[in-house]
């Protein structure tokens, strides 16, 4: 938070600007009516406009400190200690005599807690139960790997709510980054470098096309873009299945593509024996880029105006509806990206569920990020570790492997609720101290 | 209102704590340690087999395909003495990190279930020589098309035409509307030979009465029909089996896993029609056993069982397994509560159909044979 707040306070040309600006609404009280009132009266667009009760949601949200967010983590892993111990059938067997010998139950109890998080963390960071060393550390390289789309799309839609709009449409974004990318690596027979580049090229402008369609579907004709996304990804399932079964994309294997050639693959980064990617790397680079643009360059000012109040934004003379579409085909080139990590990346091939969850995962890491590229890229190695952990989990403490994704709604619900995760750890209210600050100096 | 609250709250209390004053066991080291080597103290001879079973999206509580090879998988630990473990995936993406998560786990048998993991257990075959695995529904392909064979992979097939066309030739009978329907989850042969074998026993029961009972959902010179897209959204088989229905269908017979299930459940709120189950007995696995004519059996989970046994007497070969009428790999399910219904003339008929397609007198022809 504390190093977001920086560019905050300066204009486009870098001066010096009240502190009274957008991002200080957030840690006000939502239902003031002296926040709400200021939006309310007058829309000379209302068709363009997110419903302001959404957007003091999405604003409290990425307004939550560092503390609340480990705090919540701290928090899920007590709730999903619980769901441990509900699963366990030697536990629920010692449950059965606990006044009589209660220690059996909390033996059993540490017993189970203790093996499956150990056990995720040996599948998420490092393996020391494996033979071999490149077992062990084989597992952190899973993670990353798997957080590299996540990151991916998660700063696609965290871009979006930076601009006051919910992009709910990755997985339709990335179905069709997928979709180009894979086109491009099969069927084109090109040089090595050139040939890579040019699949993730393709995913990125796939992924624009499908972001761009709900962004002039809401800038011209103010259809929500949360409906229109939703739409989109049923459609863009469908696309795929149908695609799989036609023309150029028929192979061998009914539902998948013919397997991308090996000049259009991400290069591996550590040898054959790991799946980590050159799109680690390249998450991290956009991440760096993406902070570029929307804290430094004048379209990012423009965004986050637009994020802050397009009333204002637009009365103080920018083209709301273009940076609408323009947000829109940029969180969709990022989930497209996404889409280039499954099919140029880990999978090498197009298949009917190359996108899994990660459109809608990617939700949820962009909300624990808080919107900010490097609270969405950690966020996004969080979840990776937590799905990479969850595979060992399952295997080798029979802990049920969708305890992972309770985890991470559990996460995302107290962010969403910080008073919860503050009174859990006694915090102190936010701004309470610094605000008295700002306003005797203001 | 609160009072109330407060009088539940009390009573799950003393329910919760009456409930916890059971007598506790004889000390016992085997039940306190709870780790995970009890499995080799019972069953009896041990082996170092290590059999795995990786499930497609369906899972493996799907009351059909997975389930089936689970409960061989199961049947192998207790039965043989093996070592297993098994794990879930959730979309393709989890092939192959989870058959990689069973070789990190010592697995020295690895089933993939389901056609969807063709390429994973194929790549995983090639890469790992001293490991066998075992794939349920599919061989394998190169590139160009061309079946090969590997050394260390075992395909586990099924001419389910066979008993397909029993199930087909039985619902025709049943039909009162004159019209049935079918439907798979994908367009992949192991769903499609089904739809096949229905096409022709439905031909069969109209050339045997000179009937024209209609089947919906599958043309067979075509190779097309309805598909809901996936093996585990079962709304889109409820919907599409409103469907068929407004098309005068009665009997559905759905080809999809658990997506079967939104079958089910579209008949229930009709208040009339039935289908046929497939893979498994659905009498016995689904809640809608009133509802299921019959079931067209896949013996996923002997196939299963009897390649983790091949491992355990050293006697694993990588040719394929076809389950066919003939060796019981793959039937027709009793009735069940449909036993009366049936006209005997029927289930006679049946019995002649399926003594001539065991003995090769009648051959169900299908592209999407084994």
């Amino acid at each position: 938070m504390t190093q977001d707040e920086g560019p905050e306070k300066r204009g486009a040309a870098g001066e010096p600007v009240e502190p009274h600006d957008g991002e200080r609404r957030a840690d006000r009280d939502p239902a003031d009516p002296e926040n709400l009132q200021s939006r309310d009266d007058d829309q000379p667009a209302p068709a363009l406009t997110t419903s302001s009760r959404m957007q003091d949601a999405l604003r409290s949200m990425m307004s939550s400190s560092v503390l609340i967010t480990v705090g919540a983590v701290v928090l899920a892993l007590a709730v999903g200690s619980v769901l441990i111990l509900a699963g366990d059938t030697d536990v629920q067997a010692t449950l059965g005599y606990f006044f009589q010998r209660p220690g059996d139950f909390f033996g059993e109890a540490w017993r189970a807690i203790s093996e499956s998080y150990i056990a995720l963390f040996q599948g998420a960071i490092y393996d020391s139960e494996a033979t071999t060393p490149e077992r062990r550390i084989r597992p952190l390289t899973e993670t990353l790997t798997i957080a590299a789309p996540l990151i991916f799309a998660g700063l696609g839609i965290g871009l979006t709510f930076r601009v006051g709009l919910f992009n709910i449409g990755g997985q339709s974004q990335l179905v069709l980054g997928a979709v180009l990318g894979a086109w491009v690596g099969f069927a084109l027979n090109l040089p090595p470098f050139v040939h890579v580049a040019l699949v993730v090229l393709a995913a990125a402008l796939g992924g624009a096309i499908a972001g761009a369609i709900p962004g002039v579907l809401k800038a011209r004709f103010g259809a929500h873009e949360v409906i229109s996304t939703i739409m989109l990804n049923n459609t863009s399932r469908y696309f795929l299945l149908w695609l799989l079964g036609t023309g150029a994309f028929i192979s061998a294997t009914p539902q998948v593509s013919p397997g991308l050639a090996e000049t259009a693959r991400l290069p591996l980064l550590l040898g054959g024996s790991f799946r980590l990617h050159l799109g680690f790397v390249l998450a991290l680079l956009t991440a760096v880029a993406l902070w570029w643009l929307v804290e430094r360059s004048v379209l990012g000012f423009q965004m986050r105006a637009v994020g802050a109040n397009p009333e204002a934004a637009g009365t103080a003379g920018m083209s709301v509806r273009k940076i609408l579409v323009v947000s829109m085909a940029l969180s969709g080139a990022l989930c497209g990206l996404a889409g280039a990590m499954q099919v140029a990346g880990t999978e090498g091939k197009l298949t009917s569920s190359v996108y899994g969850t990660i459109g809608f995962d990617a939700i949820t890491v962009a909300l624990l990020g808080r919107s900010r590229p490097f609270g969405t890229v950690l966020a996004g190695i969080l979840f990776g570790a937590l799905a990479a952990g969850g595979r060992i989990m399952a295997s080798r403490a029979g802990t049920e492997a969708e305890l992972v994704t309770v985890l991470q709604a559990v996460i995302v619900l107290l962010i969403a609720a910080p008073p919860l995760v503050r009174s859990v750890f006694r915090l102190p209210e936010p701004g309470t101290s610094r605000r008295r600050v700002k306003e005797a100096t203001a | 209102m609160k009072k109330s609250i407060l009088g539940a709250a009390t009573m799950a209390v003393a329910a919760l704590t009456l409930a916890a004053c059971g007598q506790a066991p004889a000390d016992d080291p085997t039940t306190t340690d709870g780790g995970g080597e009890e499995t080799s103290a019972e069953g009896g001879e041990t082996s170092d087999v290590k059999a795995c079973l990786i499930s497609d999206a369906g899972g493996f509580q799907d009351q059909s395909f997975n389930q089936a090879g689970f409960e061989g998988l199961e049947r192998a630990e207790s039965e043989l003495g093996v070592e297993i473990n098994s794990i879930e995936s959730a979309s393709d993406a989890d092939f192959a990190p989870n058959i990689d998560a069973m070789i990190q786990d010592g697995c020295t048998y690895i089933v993939g279930a389901g056609f969807l993991l063709e390429n994973a257990i194929q790549a995983a075959a090639e890469a790992n020589p001293d490991i066998n695995f075992g794939l349920v529904d599919s061989g394998f392909s190169d590139d160009d098309f061309n079946p090969i064979e590997l050394d260390n992979a075992k395909p586990l097939l099924f001419n389910t035409s066979e008993a397909a066309f029993l199930g087909g030739y039985v619902a025709a009978a049943m039909s009162e509307t004159g019209t049935i329907a079918t439907y798979g989850g994908m367009a992949i042969p192991s769903v499609q030979i089904f739809m096949d074998g229905y096409v022709d026993g439905v031909a069969q029961y109209n050339e045997d009465t000179g009937s024209a009972v209609q089947l919906l959902g599958w043309d067979k010179e075509a190779q097309e029909g309805d598909f809901t897209g996936d093996f585990d959204n079962q709304a889109n088989g409820q919907n599409l089996t409103n469907t068929f229905l407004a098309q005068g269908a009665d009997i559905i017979l759905p080809v999809a896993g658990p997506v079967g299930l939104g079958t089910g459940a579209a008949l229930e709120a009709n208040g009339s029609g039935a289908m046929v189950w497939v893979d498994s007995d659905g009498y016995l696995t689904t809640d809608y056993g009133s509802l299921i004519i019959t079931s067209v059996l896949k013996e996923i989970g002997a196939s299963v069982f009897d390649s983790i046994e091949e491992q355990v007497n050293g006697s694993f070969s990588n040719e394929p397994y076809v389950g066919t009428l003939e060796n019981g790999g793959v039937s027709l399910a009793e009735f069940h509560d449909f036993e009366g219904q049936v006209p005997q003339e029927v289930v006679d008929r049946v019995g002649e159909l399926q003594e001539q397609i065991i003995s090769g007198e009648l051959v169900i022809e299908s592209p999407n044979a084994p």
